[in-house]
């Protein structure tokens, strides 16, 4: 690590009284300390756009495990997810911070967060998709966490220091939530003929949305020291697949992948029909009341 | 061949936590899982979350034998009055830890 890295690495890592943090708190920035400049010959917008991109993935991502609290079959279970959706959220602070500083138009978290509308949003389809049932979710969180992870593995290394920085402390979050998801599906497919129905089904709910995680994109394409290739990562994610559902006695699901929209998808702010309740529930407090503080 | 348990079947572990290098894993509560590998990951999820560990041990309840209540008095009672049990006659130099 440069000594450029180390300082920010080290800044994220420490201990902070903003753990207890909500809306309208009051919280301080999660990127307080740290040196936000732009690296030379990085184009700063387009690194916005990025971390905008990766933010917008956890972001709604954990709000969608988050619906899933007081509905989870046991408690120890809620309280795994309820873990992983405040993993996700805390790289959705950091990344969302991060956009604003980079696109220097002054926006912050909370701004991008709660007062964009439905098209500005850049998460792929698979983040917003709502779980029909428990091995739906248990796929899902394994195709995200795994893809997630190798992507993270490699932005680990960007030539944005902040962006390696948040990537090498998201990693090992990856890690447990690839690893929790991995435990359950083969948990349910290697189980009895009612589960593995159940999770093979899921499966073959969820794959059409796995194709958009691997399409190249011209932000990324903008970035080329700083980004991770998303196409580049489809072999290794693959791989961790095809182990976890051969150890669960599953079949990889041959479907067609979603069709996109006029070429557009996620990523160019294309959602499907359920984000829009999805947004509506996560911005009405913020909206109801702008700049409260309690 | 009987069913497979339910989840309310699900038995109950015990959590034994050790907070850092040198100290004894301690007791600290206890969750159902369905086998060994889930209680370990849900005491992980439980009991962690505030960095407090740095090694954990789940042992089935089940496995567990203990004292009965009702024979306190003679595991117990005998050993109260044999003070010469006690090493009182030296003093703790107040380097050693964890005494």
């Amino acid at each position: 690590m440069t000594e450029d890295e180390f300082t920010a690495y080290q800044s994220l890592s420490e201990e902070t009284e903003d753990h207890r943090w909500a809306f309208g708190t009051g919280f301080t920035d999660p990127l307080e300390g740290i040196d936000a400049s732009v690296p030379p010959g990085v184009d700063a917008q387009a690194l916005g756009a990025y971390c905008l991109m990766l933010g917008d993935d956890a972001l709604i991502y954990s709000h969608r495990l988050q619906q899933w609290m007081t509905r989870m079959p046991e408690l120890e279970e809620e309280t795994a997810l309820a873990n992983v959706a405040l993993d996700l959220l805390g790289q959705a602070r950091m990344l969302l911070a991060r956009a604003g500083l980079a696109e220097g138009a002054g926006r912050q978290e909370d701004q991008l967060a709660f007062f964009r509308d439905e098209h500005e949003f850049r998460n792929v389809l698979l983040a917003e998709r709502q779980d029909a049932d428990f091995a739906e979710l248990a796929g899902r969180l394994l195709i995200f966490s795994a893809w997630r992870l190798a992507l993270f593995g490699r932005l680990a290394a960007s030539a944005d220091p902040v962006l390696a920085a948040i990537a090498a402390k998201s990693v090992q979050e990856l890690a447990y939530h690839r690893d929790y998801a991995a435990q359950w599906v083969i948990r349910l497919g290697d189980g009895t003929p009612l589960s593995h129905g159940k999770m093979q089904a899921a499966l073959g709910a969820i794959w059409p949305l796995v194709a958009e995680l691997f399409q190249p994109d011209p932000v990324t394409a903008a970035l080329p020291a700083v980004a991770a290739d998303p196409a580049g990562v489809r072999a290794e994610v693959d791989a961790v697949l095809d182990t976890v559902l051969a150890a669960a006695t599953l079949e990889r699901p041959d479907v067609a992948p979603l069709a996109r929209v006029a070429g557009r998808s996620g990523r160019d702010g294309v959602h499907t029909e359920a984000f829009g309740y999805l947004l509506a529930e996560l911005q009405s407090v913020a909206r109801a009341h702008p700049d409260a503080t309690w | 061949m009987t069913e497979p348990q339910v989840r309310s079947g699900w038995p109950l572990y015990e959590v034994f936590l050790r907070g850092k290098r040198g100290l004894n894993h301690v007791h600290v509560g206890s969750l159902h899982a369905a086998d060994p590998q889930m209680a370990l990951r849900h005491a992980r999820d439980l009991y962690t979350r505030r960095n407090e560990g740095v090694s954990i041990w789940v042992v089935a309840a089940r496995d567990i034998t203990a004292s009965s209540p009702d024979e306190k008095d003679p595991f117990f009672a005998p050993s109260g009055d044999k003070i010469y049990r006690h090493p009182t006659f030296y003093e703790i130099p107040d380097d050693v830890p964890h005494m």
